[in-house]
């Protein structure tokens, strides 16, 4: 039987690591993320969860510890935020490009500088072009259930790429809420044993990993990456499907409420989904035509699903934590690429807010609702819009 | 007839087909060291093959992974020029879980253990993983282009140490790593060099079959590099050891105050007290050593560079514990 326990989102991503059950465990403390490691060792010390654990002396040597883990052909672990995962950032495309199906817990935190340890995207934002799979949890729940999910979409042999899970800075890092702890037995029937065919480091069969790749070959490991990226669409559909069947959770790329007949619906990500859909409630209640849309697969990004959104509104309203200097936000980009060539395509308006852990509040969506009803009434608008700013201090 | 059993075993790990650049001293040094290796791993576990090698982005690196070839016939992973520690520490810390006997040798050059991987190093030292890690000091980024690291000794030119009006060269002392790794007080350090092999093949035998970390920088010679003759290599390496340029030694059990020095051989007197070497008199002027190499050519149209440098090598000895007398060429 599943038990439920109340916890915090960095203690159901200790908990998803202990019952996938990694080998090996390479982290270094940071804020938010730090009681993901604290837990696992925790884990580790009671016996519980029966992996080697590196306590290593920074973020870039975890994730090299997990590269050569992983390379050596165990399941891996990691737990990072913000200024840890920049750290690793040269170590995440070799990660992807030697095809090594490790996972990271990311509490999302804003960059330095100024040095900010709370809330927005940033971080895992700017590691969207590295190959690895990205999912963003909405709640607790979502953050231990996408890591299984992570886990098994990563080490399908029609991927085999690395995978990230986000949860938002403190608003679920530090925040707890009931979450339900599946059956061990269940997610060993989900996830199976890690058997790589393809990495490992055994003297009866030695292999070379990580080889230098001159021009006659670079593009098409490059093109591998896409490609596995590409493969993952349908991979993750199936292991959506699976775990629902398994646990009863439904997940999908892009989960939508109260769309059906909008004229203008908001897109987000994270835990902004759940004040975002209370938000619609409100606009209901009042009688307009407001939809939200929460993305939990942001890579590979879902293409075929922001098209099917677009068909359903006049006004995509997108609701970002994170800036694309001279773009506006990154989805801003996905969306745009996305419907560049579609005929009837709704506007699209680009909201950066919530940035460095600033409250997202009513009034703030407010503000993005008058703008998108410009948007929706064929007047001027503005593309891209900092909603919140201070301009008194500007 | 009796047929000699070689010195060392036929097996090759680091096979011929390389890369690397004709003459390369450190080539060599990788094909002992895996030679050695393996003879370790039999003794030890009965399964010569029983090693993985980790290894930090560098010329022995691009010369023997060039896909889709490999020269490479142990396991092997590269991922990145600062952290062969890292990934070291990962697979061994996998292979303990997977219950695979054996030991992980982890390999970088200066660059990447003495400047950028210094960090990494230092963490799986510390953290005490069953790993040997192989600096093969050739004393400059050559994969590069010959830049300068900070084992590079002073004096010698390199691309981004160039002598000109205003400067000699690498204005720096050498660092010695293997007494920043002594100071982990892991139960194995050593230094060694191409030009005495069987020394280097012992060495590497003791760090692998040790229970922990051990480290071992061996100098490596680099005609490409050093502009020096490409058959000398040996040569000039043993030079280094007998004008007291390179110091050979070993540091077990974490004693840093029990340095094991080697006597240098080409004549030096070497005094001894208690069995501990405390006094070497060296016969060979170290211009014996740097005429040999074009990198030094500059220093030979300023005597007084040389004698900055032997006060350096005296110093340098000191912290070993060691009094030396660097002679001067007879005129
Ligand atoms: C982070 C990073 N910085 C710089 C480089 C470029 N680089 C590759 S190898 C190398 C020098 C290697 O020098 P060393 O470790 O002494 O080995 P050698 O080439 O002499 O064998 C440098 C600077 C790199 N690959 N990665
Ligand atoms: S540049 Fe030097 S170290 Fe590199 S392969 Fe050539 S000789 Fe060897």
């Amino acid at each position: 039987m599943p038990i439920r326990k109340v916890m915090k989102a960095n203690e159901a991503a200790a908990w998803a690591a202990k019952l996938a059950k990694p080998k090996v465990i390479a982290a270094f403390p940071i804020t938010p993320s730090t009681l993901v490691p604290e837990k696992i060792s925790e884990f580790v010390a009671d016996g519980e969860l029966d992996a080697e654990f590196i306590k290593v002396e920074s973020e870039h040597s975890a994730i090299s510890a997990c590269v050569g883990a992983s390379a050596a052909g165990v399941r891996t672990f990691t737990a990072t935020a913000s200024q840890g995962l920049a750290l690793m950032h040269e170590i995440l495309f070799i990660a992807a490009g030697m095809r090594l199906p490790i996972v990271i817990a990311v509490g999302n935190r804003a960059l330095s500088a100024p040095i900010n340890i709370w809330n927005d995207w940033q971080d895992t934002i700017s590691e969207r072009d590295t190959g690895w799979l990205q999912f963003y949890a909405e709640n607790n729940q979502e953050a231990l259930d996408l890591i299984l999910i992570a886990f098994k979409v990563a080490e399908d042999e029609r991927v085999l790429l690395p995978a990230m899970v986000g949860f938002d800075a403190f608003i679920l890092t530090h925040t707890v809420e009931p979450v339900e702890i599946p059956d061990q037995e269940l997610v060993d029937e989900f996830l199976g044993e890690y058997v790589p065919k393809h990495a490992y480091l055994d003297p009866a069969k030695p292999i070379t990993q990580g080889a230098l790749g001159f021009p006659a070959h670079y593009m098409e490991a490059r093109y591998g990456v896409w490609e596995a990226n590409e493969a993952a669409k349908k991979v993750i559909d199936e292991a959506f499907a699976e775990f629902e069947k398994k646990f009863g959770r439904k997940y999908q790329k892009i989960e939508e409420y109260r769309t059906e007949d909008a004229d203008i619906i908001f897109v987000t990500m994270g835990s902004l989904a759940g004040t975002l859909k209370e938000y619609v409630d409100h606009l209901r209640e009042k009688g307009l035509k407001v939809g939200a849309a929460k993305i939990t697969v942001y890579r590979p990004f879902p293409v075929e699903e922001v098209r099917e959104l677009a068909k359903k509104a006049k006004v995509l309203a997108l609701l970002e934590k994170n800036v694309t200097f001279s773009v506006g936000g990154a989805l801003f980009q996905d969306f745009s690429r996305a419907l560049v060539n579609v005929e009837d395509k709704p506007k699209i308006v680009d909201f950066i807010l919530g940035l460095g852990g600033r409250d997202v509040t009513f009034k703030d969506l407010d503000e993005a609702l008058e703008i998108s009803k410009k948007a929706l009434a064929g007047e001027e608008f503005e593309e891209v819009n900092w909603i919140g700013l201070r301009k008194e201090i500007l | 007839m009796a047929v000699r059993k070689p010195p060392i075993t036929t097996r090759e790990y680091w096979a011929p087909g390389h890369a690397a650049c004709a003459g390369c001293g450190c080539a060599t040094a990788l094909k002992l060291a895996t030679k050695a290796f393996s003879e370790a791993m039999e003794e030890k576990f009965g399964d010569p093959n029983a090693f993985a090698v980790a290894q930090a982005t560098g010329c022995m690196e691009v010369v023997s992974a060039v896909f889709p070839y490999t020269a490479w016939k142990a396991p092997w992973v590269h991922v990145a020029f600062e952290n062969a520690a890292a990934a070291a520490s990962g697979v061994e810390a996998a292979w303990k879980k997977l219950g695979r006997k054996g030991k992980i040798l982890a390999i970088g050059g200066d660059g990447g253990t003495a400047d950028i991987g210094l960090q990494a190093l230092s963490g799986m030292l510390e953290r005490w993983h069953n790993v040997v890690y192989l600096m093969y000091d050739n004393e400059a980024y050559m994969n590069t282009g010959i830049q300068r690291s900070s084992s590079t000794p002073y004096g010698a030119w390199t691309t981004t140490s160039p002598p000109g009006k205003y400067s000699i060269g690498e204005d720096k002392p050498k660092k010695w790593v293997a007494l920043i790794a002594a100071a982990h007080q892991i139960p194995y350090v050593a230094t060694a060099s191409i030009g005495n092999p069987f020394d280097f093949i012992r060495k590497m035998k003791k760090a692998a079959k040790v229970d922990g970390p051990a480290f071992v920088q061996v100098q490596c010679t680099c005609p490409t590099g050093w502009k020096s003759p490409l058959e000398k290599g040996v040569e000039i390496a043993r030079l280094a050891i007998e004008t007291g340029v390179w110091p050979l030694f070993e540091i077990e059990n974490g004693d840093i105050w029990n340095i094991k020095i080697q006597a240098p051989g080409g004549g030096a007197k070497v005094k001894r007290e208690g069995g501990r070497v405390v006094a070497i008199e060296f016969k060979k002027p170290i211009e014996e050593y740097l005429k040999l190499q074009g990198r030094f050519k500059h220093l030979f149209k300023q005597p007084e560079a040389i004698d900055v440098m032997r006060e350096q090598i005296k110093a340098m000895w000191k912290v070993l514990g060691v009094d030396v007398i660097l002679p001067k060429p007879e005129e």
